[in-house]
């Protein structure tokens, strides 16, 4: 079996009492596409943050590209190649939309006005190249989404952690979003991402992980895991499989 | 860059030309003023404008830079600019001792605030009760003009020393505008989650900034004592230097190159006309720093430079 980007090994954290994550196992292979799902409050994006080191698991490990990296911080992940966005977007509000890249691109780019070129580059690629000179506060919803990807893109990462890039949209907007994150996985770049939007999970991911109170219940293709009695009992609640069989 | 740094020469120069047709000994010593006034808010300017860490006790790196340019000179027989030096030094150093466990630990807003203006007081009563700083007595610098001891018969000497500065001071805001140490320093002030996600490391940026800021501060403390040969644990660590940083860089325009620089003028000149107008009440520039303060915040949050660029958007242009 080659080697996975990333992998996680029994990774667990409790806040107080509840416990958010519990014994989460996966591995996900490099140049794929794969999705994380599950209901309201399964624990997706704090297993995200457990990743890319904004929360430290309790027990467990996180090894990515080779590396041992369980808890650590964030930016160092950054330079390793592993970024993320955010499910409630969190722009540089005061700055544009071309400043809140570059401070991406600096990463790799010491010079001021190299790291704004590229940031328009990258803009480009996420379809935000009308908006340069904007204030990020003054982003519609959908251009926020997008300026997240751009940021995370723009570290030159080789893992994308995407947290719901396509929530808040309209059906226009995510047919119109989900090209660009097929782009970018054809580009090379592993992603995974959490996703409500079922659509872009069946049409995007070829690997799914279901996540149900902090447990992963499920995994398999797309496909499968709909089919899976325990993911629509986990989703529709005790009983919901057998009837929607005998239906 | 290049219009900040043209507009920076421009500046210089008309100070300079100012500072040769003026006789005055008056307008000379307002100049002066303003200009000191100008790098107390410049410093501020640099961690509260550009990183978000709002502090309450800059007194603390003012307070640095007099008392160790004093100690160094009057106790150690330094020579004036190498106690300069030394005060600048000794300044950035607190900065970095203050501002690691801060950053450290994570302290923001109310808390970053809380800290500064603790050290300040802290460090106001260790200067009461060591014996090297002289106590409650003060430090006097015994008078001796000459260039080479930082001491100069007429204030033309001094306006070009704190022009000195304040052009540095502006130097390192433009540089701020447009570098990478800026760009992650505002991302940092923006959302710091975000700043990390994409690399950067909020803790050495903020801790840098403390440090440059400290440096400011340190040498107009150092120059405060060339100027007035006196310091007290008072007058170098007390409230009223804080304050005086804080109001400039916040009436003028946090974040931006020149509003310090106007925020200064503004108050410095208020602070005059009610001088001439009530006579020397104690404490009464503090109260119309106080007003005008709430003022701006109320009516105008982004200061005075922000309403040059809310013109400037109005007509269609872009800001920057």
């Amino acid at each position: 079996m080659a080697d996975a980007l990333l992998e996680l090994t029994s990774v667990s954290v409790a806040f107080g009492g509840l416990r958010a994550v519990q014994d989460v196992s996966l591995r996900l292979m490099p140049g794929t596409l794969g999705a994380l799902i599950g209901p309201n409050g399964a624990g997706k994006t704090t297993l995200f943050a457990l990743i890319s080191g904004f929360l430290k698991p309790d027990t467990g490990r996180v090894v990515f590209d080779g590396h041992d990296i369980t808890g650590q911080a964030p930016h160092l992940n950054a330079r390793r190649g592993l970024s993320r966005t955010f499910q409630i977007v969190q722009p540089f509000a005061a700055q544009t939309v071309r400043e809140n890249i570059a401070v991406a691109t600096h990463l790799h780019e010491p010079r001021r006005v190299a790291a704004l070129a590229e940031a328009e580059r990258v803009a480009a690629r996420v379809g935000l190249a009308a908006q340069l000179d904007k204030p990020a506060a003054d982003l519609t919803v959908s251009a926020r989404k997008r300026l997240e990807l751009a940021r995370a893109l723009a570290t030159r990462p080789k893992l994308l952690l995407l947290d719901e890039v396509l929530a808040g949209l309209n059906p226009q907007e995510v047919a119109e979003m989900i090209p660009v994150v097929k782009a970018i996985a054809a580009g090379g770049i592993t992603v995974l991402m959490i996703e409500h939007v079922m659509q872009a999970v069946m049409h995007l991911a070829q690997h799914v992980w279901v996540l149900a109170q902090g447990q992963l219940i499920a995994e398999g293709s797309p496909a499968a895991v709909t089919r899976d009695p325990r993911v629509i009992e986990a989703y529709l609640g005790h009983g919901a499989a057998a009837r929607l069989q005998a239906a | 860059m290049a219009r900040d740094l043209t507009g920076i020469v421009i500046f210089a120069l008309a100070v300079i030309a100012l500072t040769l047709l003026l006789s005055s000994g008056v307008w000379l010593n307002a100049l002066m003023m303003t200009l000191y006034a100008a790098l107390l808010a410049l410093a501020w300017n640099l961690l509260g404008g550009f990183g978000g860490q709002f502090s309450f006790g800059h007194a603390l790196f003012f307070g640095t830079g007099a008392y160790a340019s004093a100690v160094a000179q009057v106790t150690h027989g330094i020579n004036a600019w190498a106690a300069l030096a030394l005060a600048i030094v000794a300044a950035a150093a607190v900065g970095a001792f203050v501002g690691a466990p801060a950053f450290r630990y994570g302290l923001k807003g109310s808390y970053f605030a809380l800290v500064t203006l603790a050290f300040a007081e802290v460090f106001r009563i260790l200067a009461l009760s060591a014996g090297f700083t002289g106590g409650g007595v003060g430090m006097m610098l015994p008078l001796n003009e000459s260039i080479a001891n930082l001491q100069f018969g007429s204030r033309k000497g001094y306006v070009a020393l704190m022009l000195g500065c304040v052009v540095a001071a502006l130097a390192t805001t433009a540089w701020l505008r447009h570098s990478r140490f800026g760009a992650r320093l505002q991302a940092v002030r923006d959302n710091e989650d975000a700043a990390r996600a994409v690399g950067v490391d909020p803790y050495r940026i903020k801790l840098g900034a403390t440090i440059a800021s400290a440096a400011f501060m340190g040498a107009a403390g150092a120059l405060y004592l060339q100027v007035f040969q006196y310091i007290d644990p008072g007058i170098a660590f007390g409230p009223h230097v804080s304050v005086e940083a804080l109001v400039g860089a916040i009436v003028g325009g946090m974040g931006t190159l020149w509003g310090p620089v106007l925020g200064a003028a503004l108050l410095h000149a208020l602070g005059e006309a009610t001088r001439n107008l009530f006579g020397q009440l104690p404490g009464l520039n503090l109260v119309i720093y106080g007003s005008v303060l709430v003022v701006i915040v109320l009516f105008m949050p982004r200061g005075l430079a922000g309403l040059g660029d809310l013109r400037r958007s109005e007509r269609g242009g872009r800001n920057g």
